[in-house]
């Protein structure tokens, strides 16, 4: 049996471990709280923008649009987000399986990185990076959307890649908290999402159909994206702030524990001393 | 009655819902222009340019600083996803001046590498938030 010293050592640095994940638990929930609030601002913008987009491809008819067919490049441009930080469960490596095992694994592969945790974990399974904007994540701003999305645009329209997707945590509320691949390019929608009366309705275009095009779908792919960057730092804040919790509860559990093994072996020691002291007394009689 | 021509006026940026509420006219700068509308306009999508848009409610007006976006105009119903929206006094004048100056340096140094779009649309931004600062600060 381990020493009380030795224990109480332990159970120490247990508790010291529990300050730590306690005090990090507190500062995401408040983090989670702000982001949580900034991904539901913007959710009516890409709400509108999604709608808007649908009904306006569906309702034109063009099909031969640079932005509604692949690329001829058979590599596919994946953004994938993660977090700078780890201690945070199962949140970035969730989303480096959704690109090493989901529906993409045996595709020709080329990632914009927003997030050094997932950056280095593809890195090191050999995924070539041809951006990184890691820097982004700490406060995600439109601008910093528009940019990446500017980059990563040009590289389609230069045909160095074919389709462009996008990994990203979905914030569904505090506790559950999915994976998601999401197709950008080329658009995809789904015409029956919209009522005859919809369809039917005929639309007018300043400037023309094509032109209007050119400029709204850049803006879409910013704003899925803008949206993507809240939602997974709301996300990050939530997988964090669980992972602490249940730390938390987890160092709750074994200094429990070994305090019983503490009191069992101050108690094994004393009866030990007793029996030590008895047979001594009785040796001298 | 006056309700009858009234239309919904909703103006979404991705950091909040910027305007939302019964419009008697709106008018704004588009590419194709300046454009003023009332209700039962055809249907309409178009982009909008940096520029300030005038919202006419049942009693009085409102001016905004609209930069980039579209709208779509469907019924009775308008909205407009702008990438940024602001209100008069939102708008701070010395930083607008600054931005001014600066996208005039930019173009005129005439560097090749620079993407003169770019830098005559932050030109324009600039001078849209001076001119509705302006604006405000003189009818007081």
């Amino acid at each position: 049996m381990a020493s009380m010293r030795d224990i109480q050592r332990r159970r120490n640095s247990i508790a010291s471990t529990q300050q730590i994940t306690k005090a990090m638990k507190l500062v995401s929930t408040v983090k989670l709280q702000k982001t949580k609030a900034k991904a539901e601002e913007s959710k009516p913008y890409f709400d509108h923008m999604y709608a808007t987009v649908t009904s306006m491809l569906a309702r034109s008819g063009i099909v031969d649009h640079k932005y509604l067919r692949a690329g001829a490049s058979d590599k596919k441009g994946v953004i994938v987000i993660s977090s700078n930080r780890g201690l945070a469960g199962g949140y970035n490596s969730n989303i480096v399986k959704l690109i090493t095992k989901g529906d993409l694994a045996d595709k020709e592969l080329r990632l914009y990185t927003i997030g050094g945790k997932g950056k280095e974990a593809l890195e090191r399974k050999g995924y070539p990076v041809a951006a990184d904007y890691s820097d982004v994540i700490n406060a995600p701003l439109y601008s910093d959307a528009a940019q990446i999305s500017r980059r990563v645009l040009e590289d389609f329209e230069k045909g160095e890649i074919g389709e462009i997707y996008l990994a990203y945590t979905s914030f569904k509320n505090t506790v559950v908290h999915v994976p998601k691949l999401l197709k950008l390019l080329p658009v995809e929608f789904e015409a029956s999402d919209l009522s005859e009366k919809e369809k039917n309705t005929p639309m007018n275009y300043k400037p023309g159909e094509e032109e209007a095009l050119d400029i709204i779908i850049p803006k879409y792919i910013t704003s899925l994206l803008y949206g993507a960057l809240t939602e997974a730092v709301a996300s990050e804040n939530g997988a964090r702030m669980q992972a602490m919790d249940s730390a938390t509860s987890n160092a709750e559990d074994m200094i429990e524990s070994l305090g019983l093994q503490y009191n069992r072996a101050r108690q094994g020691s004393i009866t030990q001393e007793l029996t030590e002291i008895i047979a001594g007394a009785e040796a001298v009689e | 009655m006056a309700a009858d021509n009234l239309f919904d006026l909703e103006i979404i940026t991705p950091d909040r819902v910027f305007y939302t509420g019964k419009a008697k006219m709106l008018e704004l700068n588009t590419v194709e222009g300046e454009i003023g509308i009332y209700k039962n306009h055809i249907p309409l999508t178009t982009v909008l340019e940096p520029g300030i848009a005038i919202i006419t409610e049942e009693d009085g007006k409102k001016e905004a600083a609209l930069h980039a976006g579209f709208m779509e105009i469907l019924g009775d119903k308008i909205t407009i996803l702008a990438e940024v929206a602001e209100w008069p006094d939102e708008i701070d004048v010395r930083r607008a001046e600054e931005a001014k100056i600066r996208a005039e340096r930019r173009l005129q140094t005439n560097d090749a590498n620079l993407n003169m779009t770019r830098a005559e649309l932050a030109l324009h931004k600039a001078l849209v938030r001076m001119e509705l600062a302006d604006h405000v600060s003189g009818k007081k």
